[in-house]
């Protein structure tokens, strides 16, 4: 049976080329298959990696209670200083608590590949805000000083946006600040942010003395538990605590969405190019009638020829999915766009192909190989012996 | 000698649309082992339909047909693909080799159907192929081969795992004079000296002189006998 069925999968294989027109579209439909559903899937992975990757447990997040995301919290001058109280925080040196006040205002910036206008968010934070963040490191200039309009850009906005070069000068508004420094963090949102001195900005967006949030690095990493007891007592604090690695991990649902788009629409896909596969399957035994019935003739099981024609089918798809993954790979992989994250502001982030997605889409390959050959290898091993007579 | 085909009552009706059109009405016949017929007879007279039913290709609409002690009429499918592997070698007017495969390959196939091993495989393919004057063929693909080379290569299929029985419908139909009487030798040659029982389909009066006797199939029924 073994040898059979071995027998029959290695002629089917080998007259493949003698059929190559008709496979090639079989196989076209499902490369395409492949290559548009892991360009959607390697988004979401890229723009998930950015938005929860940079997630660290040595920093906690400070915002208003309920807040789903930095815009619409605030925290007013009081709470600030009874946050910055809060036990459970480490230190610097003088027994400082390691706390930053951040605000984050919405500016304009030209889009470098389109030449049309995109938000840009401008963080205003404390000194203290650069070390409250990992991965962060200066490759141009220096960081802001306290006081002055000076921006540093962030490397994500620097490639995307036109006009933030070291030394430029750049109106918001009423207000112009130079740019003085460029910093890279890679794999994380804050590549995609201008940053700025908090009393600067609150001054010149007139935000008073209130902040957006509050950012502080825990004294034992990953441990809120301290602060959280201490702002839940405190009657005057309306406030919710966060890692950094939790908070940033809820801004990143809404990739999820992606990877469903993503989903549906490569399994629509997949359902057209079903139809190429079938096509080119049942081309395919009608084009073997002979060959089957003789086969069969000598004694061939039926089992062994629907087998082979299965497989057959299975072969063009991995042929097609491996197709569509290299060319996504080669294509995809690695380059960078931007996009509207959750909170309305571009995000710059690189595709990211896994083996895992490149897994996954072979697999539904197969599965439209799979489904493509069935029918045409039932037909096969149906079909009339006496076909081997005759023309 | 014993018979090694016994047909009794053998009818064979094919339903098309709402006809249904009847090639055999209780056909009766024997065939002896070791014996080589050719069956003679007009286009649409029923050759292909009777060597398709001794073959377990096709099955009889009613009636017997037993061959060696075993009713094949009544074998499940599978039954029948295991009983043509082991007692029945085809020979087709077109060869029917299968072009992706090089002339040992396609020798080797009803092997594949047996317990033979490798090795023996091989030393079986070779002596098959010699006996057909194809030994220094075995690599070559049948496009490579001519129609008379072609057709050997399909006799070596046929004889290779040593079936009592060969089934050739119209194996010359295809070839030239000179090539069809080289095919026609090598079967007689089988029959003769292997004591294959050979059942030929033929237009071809020549080509029946090579077989023992012929019969004359006409509106379902042998007309007439005529010993070779
Ligand atoms: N599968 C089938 N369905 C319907 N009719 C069939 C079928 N097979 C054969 N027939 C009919 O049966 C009759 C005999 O066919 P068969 O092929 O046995 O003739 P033949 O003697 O081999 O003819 P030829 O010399 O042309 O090969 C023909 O009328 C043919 O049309
Ligand atoms: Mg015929």
């Amino acid at each position: 049976m073994l040898n059979q069925i071995a027998a029959i999968i290695a002629m089917n294989v080998k007259s493949l080329p003698r059929r190559a027109n008709m496979s090639v579209a079989a196989v076209a439909a499902i490369a395409a298959v492949v290559a548009v559903l892991l360009g959607f899937l390697a988004m979401a992975n890229g723009l998930q990696q950015t938005i929860s990757g940079s997630g660290s447990d040595d920093f906690a997040i400070i915002l208003r209670a309920n807040s789903s995301s930095e815009l619409n919290s605030t925290l007013t001058k009081d709470q600030q200083d009874l946050i910055a109280l809060a036990p459970g925080f480490a230190r610097g040196p003088g027994g400082r608590p390691l706390v930053s006040r951040e605000s984050y205002v919405i500016v304009d910036g030209i889009k470098k590949s389109s030449d049309t206008k995109a938000n840009i968010p401008l963080r205003g934070m404390s000194p203290e805000g650069v070390a409250l963040r990992s991965g962060v490191r200066v490759t141009e200039g220096r960081m802001f000083e306290a006081g002055l309009n000076e921006l540093v850009v962030g490397a994500g906005v620097l490639r995307e946006f036109a006009g933030f070069e070291m030394g430029k000068e750049i109106r918001f508004g009423r207000s112009v600040w130079r740019v003085v420094g460029v910093f890279e963090a890679p794999g994380s949102v804050f590549e995609s942010e201008l940053w700025a001195d908090i009393k600067v900005v609150q001054g010149q967006f007139n935000r008073g003395a209130s902040v957006q949030t509050m950012r502080a690095k825990l004294a034992v990493p990953g441990d809120i538990s301290t602060p959280a007891a201490y702002i839940e007592n405190e009657p005057r604090l309306n406030a919710d605590i966060k890692t950094e690695r939790t908070y940033f991990a809820g801004q990143s649902q809404g990739t999820q969405q992606l990877v469903t788009l993503g989903w549906a629409l490569g399994i629509a896909m997949a359902l057209g190019s079903l139809s190429g596969a079938l096509n080119t399957m049942y081309a395919s035994v009608q084009a073997r009638t002979r060959d089957i019935a003789t086969l069969r003739t000598l004694g061939f099981g039926g089992f062994a020829t629907f087998v082979g024609t299965v497989v057959e089918s299975l072969v063009l798809a991995a042929i097609g999915g491996l197709i569509g993954g290299v060319v996504a790979f080669l294509f995809l992989d690695g380059i960078t766009a931007s996009t509207l994250s959750g909170s309305f502001t571009q995000v710059v982030f690189a595709f990211d192909l896994s083996p895992q997605l490149l897994a996954d889409s072979v697999v539904l390959a197969l599965v439209i190989g799979a489904v493509g050959g069935i029918f045409p290898a039932w037909r096969a091993s149906r079909l009339p012996l006496t076909a081997a007579f005759g023309r | 000698m014993a018979a090694l085909f016994t047909l009794n009552d053998v009818s064979k009706s094919f339903v098309r649309g709402s006809d249904t059109i009847t090639i055999f009405d209780k056909l009766n016949m024997q065939i002896e082992a070791g014996d080589f017929v050719a069956i003679m007879g007009p286009s649409g007279s029923g050759k292909t339909t009777l060597l398709n039913m001794l073959g377990g290709v096709d099955g009889p609409t009613s009636g017997e047909i037993d061959f060696d002690g075993t009713r094949i009429d009544q074998l499940s499918e599978n039954q029948l693909s295991r009983w043509r592997a082991d007692n029945v070698g085809f020979i087709f007017q077109f060869y029917n080799l299968m072009p992706m495969l090089n002339a040992a390959r396609n020798v080797e196939l009803p092997l594949l159907l047996t317990s033979i091993k490798g090795k023996d495989r091989k030393a079986r393919v070779d002596a098959a192929l010699a006996l057909v004057g194809l030994a220094d063929r075995a690599k070559h693909s049948p496009n490579e081969l001519s129609g008379g080379q072609q057709q050997r290569v399909a006799i070596a299929r046929a004889i290779v795992s040593d079936p009592k029985l060969l089934l050739c419908d119209e194996p010359t139909g295809d070839l030239d004079r000179a090539t069809a009487d080289e095919i026609l030798g090598i079967l007689q040659s089988l029959n003769e000296k292997f004591g294959k029982t050979i059942v030929m389909v033929t237009h071809d009066p020549q080509a029946a002189k090579y077989a023992k006797r012929t019969l004359h199939l006409d509106k379902g029924a042998f007309v007439e006998e005529v010993a070779a």
